[in-house]
């Protein structure tokens, strides 16, 4: 029996969402890479983390980084888009958090503006997941930027009618936020959908779980959502994926605990980096069209490993 | 190819004795067709039948051992592309390259590492295991494979061109089964013959999968069934490409000739080391058998051994914690206490934000089948006339006799009802909703 290269073709084909000006993200005819067997026209897109108040709780190995910039969010995003290459800024709004500072949405849409005119890269702006909040939040952050394509997250379905109807007034698109389900996420996705948001402004994120903590549940999630996408031709699928992981990785014991306390577990900087980078590896291997990520060596080896994994024989599978 | 049903009542003996359990021998033959039954509970299965079923029934994957007692590593018998549709069965076994090139020092710091790694995690003790020792000397081969034996107890890869070099160093320790690596096509007869007169496995090697899958079959023409396949992939994306190609072949087609697991050498494919782990881990989530490192450097080995635990969990069931009173940064009688369901996500969450709180409390975890709170909650597990019992009979009385509770803020519903239960001298408490919180809780809690 002489070997057949067994390849797959698949019936759907993953929007195309822009962000910024003319910054894409989607549009596989594939599974993650199998460029032998499909398309992939927009490389995943490393979205910088930019938080809008100080974060002195971080680990040293990511605190030391961006230690000259943690009180100026546009200083911030300017190093991570001038220095670190990042392909976007993913601002995270951690000051409205009602059990933290709790800033008005005026003040967190100030901050938005300053942060959007100062990049000419795209933005992403993330509420902190406190539903009421986000919703009041990010209605605030639209009107003050009327103009600009700045997707903005997380949707939950407690707060999708109010921070859809905003997306839409000024034709911004939305990242769905579901906890680790295929159906709360499809489910999601036709409630934006049947609100009148348009299916090309739809970003999923399906919760993250870091390395140790959860990645599996995620991981298999991201597959099964490609696999109804893309082998079943689910058009409430058909959208990319973002994985807000930074926040996670760092959260993981594991980048964090010194080698003094955990002599076994070796250097903590090479640990919390690598911890931030196989995470977001392998999420890449799932399906994730944007990667939220926080240290710009965990961003430049997850960069090559993309070009890595672009770079294939295909006449291995020519007959 | 499976066999159905009439197939296998044909092999039977066709006697319906009954001796197998089951009313008559088409009766059982369905079963055994539908993996439900083991030929061996009928004892009058010829030879011959045994043969033809035990081809049949082979999984797609073929299974392979190397190395002996708490080092041997099991690879193979995977049935499925995605991890949701049934578990990955063998975690790849992770292993260093060991070579002439290295002074001693550095050979023995290896094994002694290779010895001594290990991590618990989830209550799984996670460790390398494989040393692959290539030297071009065929004396030196034998040392180092001696010593590899000797000093770490490692599964072993010999890794040699040659097949008498091969068969030198594998001969005396042919019992712990090492692995020859590797056959190719200018070799293949003489290394599978040492294989076979040893018997212990081999690899084979080709740079195209059509070559790959030509020594397989010369493989299984020479009825051998533990062969690792190395496809000698030259980038990750062809990484990634010949082990989905090899898996889906092997499955989708029950191919057998590329029915083996894989080995993979991350360690050859870069000299940044930061990036060869990250390049392992892509074969660690893409069903590679083994995994061989340039060292054993723990930050880099842990975030792997991590990831081929995550990847082989069992989908279908939820982590799950056991039941009990967890202390963590040594709390005393004056400690918080704190409730929580047994689904391990849960559990991680909760007790590495204790932990970064550095405020010593209990952490009681309550067996609710593996559910998180709100889920537990609803479906009538995680409620008032559950937890007071289980917190009574959990003995945290006796270990922080204050008696104060604090549950999940997504629960605080339950408040009034634990109160009640739970009766004189307990006192519930609400926490926060978020784990993230819990810290800035349990200072303000530590310090009321
Ligand atoms: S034991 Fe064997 S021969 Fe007897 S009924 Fe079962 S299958 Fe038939």
């Amino acid at each position: 029996m002489s070997f057949e290269p067994p390849v797959e073709t698949c019936k759907g084909t993953i929007r195309e969402v822009t962000l910024g000006t003319d910054k894409k993200v989607g549009g596989e005819t594939t599974f993650p890479f199998h460029l032998w067997e499909g398309e992939m026209p927009n490389s995943p897109m490393i979205a910088m983390e930019v938080y809008d108040e100080p974060q002195p709780e971080w680990p040293e190995a990511v605190r030391k980084v961006y230690e000259d910039v943690m009180s100026d969010p546009v200083a911030w995003a300017k190093k991570c888009q001038d220095e670190l290459g990042a392909d976007a800024i993913c601002l995270q709004l951690r000051s409205i958090d009602p059990n933290g500072s709790d800033a008005s949405p005026e003040s967190a849409a100030e901050t938005v503006k300053k942060v959007a005119e100062a990049i000419n890269i795209p933005l992403i702006v993330y509420g902190t997941g406190t539903p009421d909040k986000d919703a009041e939040v990010l209605k605030k952050v639209v009107e003050a930027m009327p103009d600009a394509n700045i997707p903005i997250g997380p949707v939950e379905e407690s707060n999708h009618r109010l921070i859809g109807a905003a997306a839409m007034g000024y034709k911004k698109p939305v990242v769905g936020f579901t906890s680790m389900d295929v159906n709360l996420a499809k489910q999601l996705n036709v409630l934006l959908t049947q609100l009148g948001v348009p299916e090309d402004k739809i970003i999923i994120d399906p919760t993250t779980g870091a390395l140790g903590y959860g990645l599996e549940y995620c991981y298999s999630i991201m597959e099964r959502d490609r696999l109804a996408a893309l082998m079943q031709n689910d058009g409430k699928m058909q959208m990319p994926i973002l994985s807000n992981l930074a926040p996670e990785t760092w959260k993981a014991k594991e980048s964090r605990v010194s080698e003094e306390v955990e002599p076994t577990y070796g250097n903590v900087e090479t640990r919390g980096i690598l911890w931030e980078a196989i995470t977001a590896t392998t999420l890449l291997l799932a399906g994730t069209d944007i990667l939220v990520m926080r240290h710009p060596d965990a961003v430049k080896l997850v960069r090559a490993a993309i070009e890595g994994l672009q770079t294939q024989s295909k006449e291995k599978v020519a007959s | 190819m499976a066999l159905s049903g009439l197939q296998i009542f044909k092999l039977l003996a066709k006697t319906n004795c009954k001796e197998c359990g089951f009313p008559t021998c088409m009766a059982f033959a369905m079963q055994l067709a539908a993996g439900k039954a083991e030929l061996d509970q009928c004892p009058y299965v010829t030879d011959e039948a045994k043969a033809a079923l035990g081809e049949a029934s082979a999984p797609p994957v073929r299974k392979v051992t190397v190395g002996a007692g708490d080092m041997a590593v099991t690879v193979g018998e995977e049935t499925v592309l995605y991890r949701h549709e049934k578990r990955f069965e063998h975690m790849p076994g992770l292993g260093v390259l060991i070579t002439d090139e290295m002074d001693d020092a550095t050979v023995d710091s290896l094994l002694l590492q290779l010895k001594q790694t290990e991590f618990n995690y989830v209550g799984q003790n996670l460790r390398p295991r494989v040393a692959a020792i290539k030297a071009a000397d065929a004396g030196k081969l034998a040392a180092l494979v001696a010593k590899a034996d000797e000093k770490a107890g490692a599964a072993i890869i010999i890794m040699h061109d040659d097949a008498a070099a091969l068969k030198a160093a594998a001969e005396p320790i042919k019992d712990k089964k090492p692995l020859l690596y590797a056959a190719t096509e200018a070799n293949f007869d003489a290394v599978a013959a040492v294989a076979k007169e040893l018997d212990v496995p081999f690899a084979i090697k080709a740079d195209s999968l059509e070559a790959l899958a030509e020594l397989g079959q010369k493989a299984l023409d020479g009825d051998f069934k533990e062969v690792v396949l190395d496809p000698a992939s030259s980038s990750l994306g062809d990484v990634l490409l010949d082990q989905t190609l090899i898996r889906r072949a092997a499955i989708k087609k029950t191919f057998r000739a590329l029915g083996f697991p894989t080995i993979g050498f991350p360690c050859n494919m870069t000299d940044d080391k930061m990036l060869e782990a990250v390049y392992a881990s892509v074969f660690v989530a893409k069903y590679a058998g083994f995994v061989i490192l340039s060292d054993l450097d723990p930050a880099r080995v842990l975030p792997l051994l991590y990831l081929s635990q995550n990847i082989y969990t069992d989908p279908q069931r939820p982590m799950q914690m056991d039941q009990g009173v967890y202390p963590i940064n040594d709390p005393g009688p004056d400690s918080p206490i704190l409730v929580t369901t047994n689904f391990s996500l849960t559990y991680f969450t909760v007790s590495s934000e204790v932990e970064a709180s550095k405020v010593p409390a209990w952490l009681c975890i309550m067996d609710v089948e593996g559910q998180s709170v709100l889920t537990a909650w609803a479906a009538g597990k995680f409620v008032a006339d559950a937890i007071a019992p289980f917190l009574k009979k959990s003995g945290i009385e006796e270990k922080a006799p204050h008696k104060k509770i604090i549950i999940p803020g997504y629960v605080a519903q339950i408040s009034g009802e634990l109160d009640e239960e739970l009766g004189d001298g307990w006192e519930v408490q609400v926490g926060v909703r978020e784990a993230a919180d819990i810290p800035k809780f349990l200072r303000q809690w530590s310090t009321n």
